[in-house]
């Protein structure tokens, strides 16, 4: 890997974010030059196709797993809002592409590039957020691939430890599944809401009157249910704290703010 | 009753069992005291790590070399006098088990907990054959009892309340007074004692299954935690044990090793309360135990697993702590999944036995939170095999055509990135300008899945990809 004075990080934005959220995208954006890299941003990435990958459809996969190896060769990292989306890209295509000559080390060194958003802040940066604040109460839920994959768990809590005004409870099941799951949500909805009220459950009991995740997906599925059950818990992505750019509506609550001089 | 439930039906099943306000307490009892207790379970054990891999190279190791450590352990046995009998299928296994107890002589056979009795369904062919058998594992003898089947490997009854157990005793138990206090756990147990110290008495024949076989002595390892297991082999005079082909270790050391990670895994116990080691039948001066042995060896399909993607799976010990750790196990419970195996095993093992036309939602109904994996003992891959199934299933067009073909739509697009941009940029300005400044969404067609329980959030307005060039260009 190069290793240059300012290092020049890929952002894999992610479809969730790209589609539902460019906040978070701003706010990995913000993060990442505050924690010194150039950013950069290919415009034609799309998804990491954990959609077509996790129903079978593994031809699809590993032609996306190709094409977005491609598209990041030329940074030196390769920097995801998600722990999910990550854990494709660094556990899954190699496995996929093992078996493919051409393209099985290529996918072994992209691999070794990836990070998962609050885990290259925190393992390769270094970097504390500073004079940032959010005044807040927050029960933060672990995404089973940032748990599980990128073996991301301090990491968001130590970021948020350093932000003024932020108070983290301990959420008694954070290391649950909130039953989200990608295709499974809606291909099995009783057992994915049976999972998700549990989650709810456990966030009200906290007192929080904000969840935070580092994935999306668990976001939109727990607010979701939240705002059916009329419970006034907000969900936000922790990107969006850290980088100071919570004042905006929160998930399921409103269209983005205003995009102009704010990254 | 419940009756025999279909692995087709999992998403039905599930629906039913979330409606069941006293199984979905006794399941996030299960699930929450499982997960509180499991890193002291751990922490007091500092080469527990350790013990997993050996335990994983001791199973890969014998899987490579299964049928020199089969005929090993064939031949060991026979020395001590037990014979050994292999049978390909259930019909073969069911036949044997049969003819051993018609020439003993038999009209009443005690059993012992075993899993391959389940999947063999072996109570319903001996019962239709004019035998008495009767479920000496306390749990399966309540679920005996009430005519279902188990829905955890370890903890059979888990579905079931105390209340619920106490009724059943009344029901069945008609020559006790009826007035009895049959309020407390210790009762019950106190009662279902004395009913089945009656059974292994008057048995004839023990069936037990067995958790391990050793190769280097032909000794097989049967634990329990109520000793009943014990009492089935020792007190009838024809012992059968049964036993899939994966459950050879080569040496005592390695059984050793396995039950060192077994109950930790399985219950939490640092070991379980009886641990027996039965080499063959009773020998001159033995003060107890069976006159035959027999030992009936099953395949059951699993020698086509050897050479498959599913391999892993072999190493499976039946801790049940996937199923423990399951949330998809924790909501739907173990009938839902219509096999004898359940949760995140049975999604893997229920294809394999029952045939993937017949089990393919078991392996999609997963989240793929990797909890299973996390816990298993014998670091099975589980999520991976159940990809492996849905692939299969993908390829032979058995899941959801609605499903196969929206991803498959999708996935023509994202292969074709000016596309895909163009299509998401109309596709979420449409969807963020019917969001409104609400937000979300209770209804939107083709959502159902998503919205008939939860609120959807709506889209920002415009993808991240076009609002960041746009912010780019004036300062380039």
């Amino acid at each position: 890997m190069k290793q240059s004075q300012t290092p020049i990080v890929g952002l894999f934005a992610t479809c969730l974010v790209d589609l539902y959220r460019p906040t978070v995208g701003f706010a990995t954006a913000a993060l990442l030059e505050r924690a010194g890299c150039s950013v950069e941003v290919p415009p034609r990435q799309v998804c990491c196709g954990q959609p077509a990958y996790n129903s079978g459809n593994r031809e699809t996969a590993e032609e996306i797993a190709r094409q977005t190896i491609a598209l990041f060769e030329p940074v030196d990292y390769v920097v995801v809002p998600s722990g999910s989306c990550a854990g494709m890209l660094k556990c899954h295509y190699p496995d996929l592409l093992a078996g493919d000559e051409a393209w099985a080390d290529r996918a072994a060194r992209f691999a070794e590039k990836c990070w998962e958003l609050t885990s290259f802040l925190v393992d390769v940066r270094s970097w504390t957020p500073d004079g940032v604040s959010w005044q807040g109460t927050a029960a933060y839920h672990d995404s089973c691939s940032s748990l599980r994959e990128c073996d991301v768990s301090d990491q968001p809590r130590a970021l948020l430890a350093n932000v003024q005004g932020t108070d983290v409870r301990k959420l008694d099941s954070a290391d649950v599944c909130c039953g989200f799951g990608g295709t499974f949500c809606v291909k099995y909805p009783e057992v994915s809401v049976a999972m998700v009220d549990r989650k709810v459950d456990d966030i009200a009991a906290t007192g929080a009157d904000t969840v935070l995740a580092g994935d999306l997906g668990c976001l939109m599925n727990i607010s979701g249910r939240l705002s059916r059950r009329g419970l006034d818990i907000r969900a936000r992505h922790v990107a969006e704290v850290l980088a100071g750019m919570a004042d905006g509506p929160a998930i399921g609550y409103g269209p983005g703010r205003p995009r102009s001089g704010d990254s | 009753m419940v009756a025999h439930l279909d692995s087709l039906k999992f998403a039905d099943n599930a629906a039913r069992a979330r409606a069941d306000a006293s199984l979905q307490a006794a399941l996030a009892k299960l699930q929450r005291d499982t997960r509180l207790a499991r890193p002291g379970i751990i922490s007091r054990l500092p080469e527990f790590e350790a013990l997993r891999d050996r335990a994983v190279e001791i199973k890969d190791h014998t899987l490579a070399y299964l049928d020199h450590y089969l005929e090993a352990f064939e031949a060991n046995l026979a020395d001590a006098g037990g014979e050994m009998h292999w049978c390909r299928d259930a019909d073969e296994a069911r036949a044997t088990i049969l003819d051993i107890c018609r020439t003993a002589g038999a009209k009443t056979i005690a059993k012992g907990k075993s899993m391959v009795s389940e999947e063999i369904a072996l109570n319903d062919h001996l019962i239709a054959n004019g035998f008495d058998v009767v479920e000496t594992d306390l749990g399966e003898y309540i679920l005996q009892l009430r005519e279902e089947t188990p829905s955890h490997l370890v903890m059979p009854a888990i579905h079931l309340k105390k209340e619920q157990v106490a009724q059943t005793f009344r029901d069945f138990h008609t020559d006790l007074p009826a007035d009895r206090l049959l309020e407390e756990p210790a009762a019950m147990t106190e009662e279902a004692r004395h009913k089945l110290r009656e059974k292994f008495l008057a048995a004839d024949v023990g069936i037990t299954g067995a958790n391990m076989l050793v190769a280097e002595t032909g000794s097989i390892v049967v634990v329990t935690n109520e000793g009943n297991g014990d009492l089935t082999q020792t007190l009838p005079r024809v012992h059968i044990a049964i036993a899939t082909i994966e459950k050879v270790v080569p040496r005592i050391e390695d059984a050793l090793t396995i039950l060192r990670i077994l109950a930790r895994s399985a219950t939490g116990q640092e070991i379980t309360c009886y641990t027996t080691t039965a080499t063959g039948p009773r020998r001159a001066g033995d003060p107890d135990g069976p006159e035959e042995f027999h030992l009936v060896l099953l395949d059951n399909g699993r020698t086509g697993l050897l050479d498959d993607a599913c391999r892993d799976v072999l190493r499976c010990i039946r801790c049940g702590a996937c199923q423990s750790a399951c949330p998809v196990y924790g909501a739907a419970g173990g009938h839902a999944y219509g096999g004898v195996y359940s949760g995140p095993i049975g999604a893997v093992l229920g294809p394999a036995l029952a045939g993937l036309d017949k089990a393919w939602p078991l392996p999609e109904a997963s989240s793929f939170c990797g909890n299973c994996q996390a816990v298993c003992p014998m670091r099975i891959p589980l999520p991976s095999l159940m990809r492996r199934w849905r692939e299969a299933a993908h390829d032979r067009h058995l899941n959801k055509a609605r499903g196969r073909i929206a991803v498959g739509l999708w996935g023509w697009a994202a292969r074709r990135p000016g596309l895909y941009r163009l299509g998401a940029r109309i596709g979420i300005e449409l969807l963020a300008r019917l969001g409104g400044k609400r937000g979300r969404f209770r209804l939107l067609p083709f959502a159902g899945g998503w919205t008939a329980e939860r609120d959807l959030p709506a889209p920002e307005g415009g993808t991240f990809i076009d609002l960041w060039k746009r912010e780019q260009k004036p300062g380039s």
